[in-house]
């Protein structure tokens, strides 16, 4: 059994526990072990692109440290992958940074971006397999009409993150394929839901919002599926739109047998 | 122009901005456009000429999303979001200039906002 470190962020603790509960459901019935390291900090919600910041990097740094020594390290939250991600890339490439955040930390040796990370749909792409998952599906979600929001966080900066192809990603429509249900394309599912800006602009937040809802029912979406509690905050909160959103864990879970069946 | 200035928004951004070639598609696919004083592109613009100082007082510093789109999508690869930041850090690294003060954060809440949400914001417009 492969053993991956599996860092839930803040949000997955409180207001996101359903992607965080049946993420770890699902990993189990998949024959995945997560190991939760121990006293992890929020990654900082965002990355400071700025070259000359390091203190605002560290917790992401002490994160992929704990994943050191395991097949690589897990992500959910989309900010959380954002953050981590970008973190290693510049690190990797950047001595000075190296040194700095060796000595911020006391390290014994620097840490050079050695750890593999992964995203959760990553994981299921690339070490369990979309095709084993199917195969793995007791519920199908037959003749379901699936719109995948992949947002900001997930694809962008591609060069960083490289996960999918940034402006026609397949690996969430792949997702909804392998647990039986229909993808649906739309023009707004790589635009941003409007993010934090919905702190203190409501308005634009719903533009955005909205905009992202309306593109998907227009495709004749039934529901949308997202990997980050602020995408889902927004879509719900923040939009006239009654479509129903769900964390892609859920499905998942349902999928595999391990949820009750509420998204009929 | 306050050339120290300018020196360090290229330092802190990374950002070579004589690379742009004025095609405006880092504005055109801002999903900021609308509420935005000064777009994307003349963020980049305004920086290669030094003309720093309307930027650090304006509000569009604080409606970037950092969603990456102008940064992905550049076909020069002059990454403006990251000058974006690094003008917005100018300013809120200034004493007394924090844009989002915690006193206000209980009016921002509801019983669904997630944590997100809030440590982005203070990552984006505080220091």
């Amino acid at each position: 059994m492969q053993t991956f470190t599996y860092y839930p962020g803040c949000t997955l603790r409180t207001k996101a526990k359903d992607l965080d509960t049946y993420a770890r459901s699902s990993a189990e019935a998949l024959g995945i072990a997560l190991v939760e390291p121990e006293n992890w900090q929020c990654c900082g919600g965002a990355y400071t692109t700025a070259t000359n910041e390091v203190a605002t990097k560290l917790s992401a740094v002490r994160t992929l440290i704990a994943g050191k020594d395991t097949d690589g390290l897990v992500t959910v939250c989309s900010a959380c992958h954002n953050v981590i991600k970008q973190t290693n890339y510049d690190i990797a490439r950047n001595e000075s940074m190296q040194n700095k955040v060796k000595q911020y930390l006391e390290l014994d040796e620097a840490y050079t971006g050695e750890t593999t990370v992964y995203h959760y749909l990553e994981l299921l792409r690339d070490v369990v397999g979309f095709d084993t998952l199917e195969s793995k599906v007791v519920k199908p979600f037959k003749g379901k009409k699936i719109a995948a929001y992949y947002g900001c966080l997930l694809l962008r900066p591609s060069k960083a993150l490289a996960m999918d192809n940034p402006e026609n990603p397949t690996i969430m429509e792949d997702f909804i394929k392998a647990i039986g249900g229909t993808p649906v394309i739309y023009a707004q599912r790589n635009e941003c839901c409007g993010g934090y800006i919905t702190m203190e602009d409501k308005a634009q937040a719903l533009k955005r919002s909205n905009a992202v809802m309306e593109s998907a029912e227009n495709m004749g979406a039934d529901m949308i599926i997202t990997a980050c509690p602020l995408c889902l905050y927004n879509l719900k909160k923040n939009s006239c739109s009654e479509m129903p959103v769900y964390y892609f864990t859920e499905l998942l879970a349902e999928a595999l047998g391990l949820k009750e069946n509420d998204n009929e | 122009m306050n050339k120290n200035q300018k020196d360090w928004i290229d330092i802190t951004s990374g950002v070579n901005v004589r690379k742009c070639m004025r095609c405006g598609k880092c504005s055109a696919t801002c999903p900021s456009y609308d509420e935005m004083e000064y777009h994307p592109h003349q963020f980049v613009y305004m920086v290669e000429k030094g003309d720093i100082e309307p930027l650090l007082n304006s509000e569009s510093l604080y409606k970037c999303l950092t969603c990456f789109a102008c940064v992905e999508r550049c076909p020069r690869g002059v990454e403006p979001a990251k000058v974006i930041e690094a003008v917005r850090l100018t300013a809120v690294r200034q004493q007394g200039n924090n844009h989002l003060i915690p006193d206000r954060i209980p009016e921002m809440l509801d019983d669904d906002l997630p944590q997100q949400a809030i440590v982005t914001a203070f990552r984006k417009y505080t220091k």
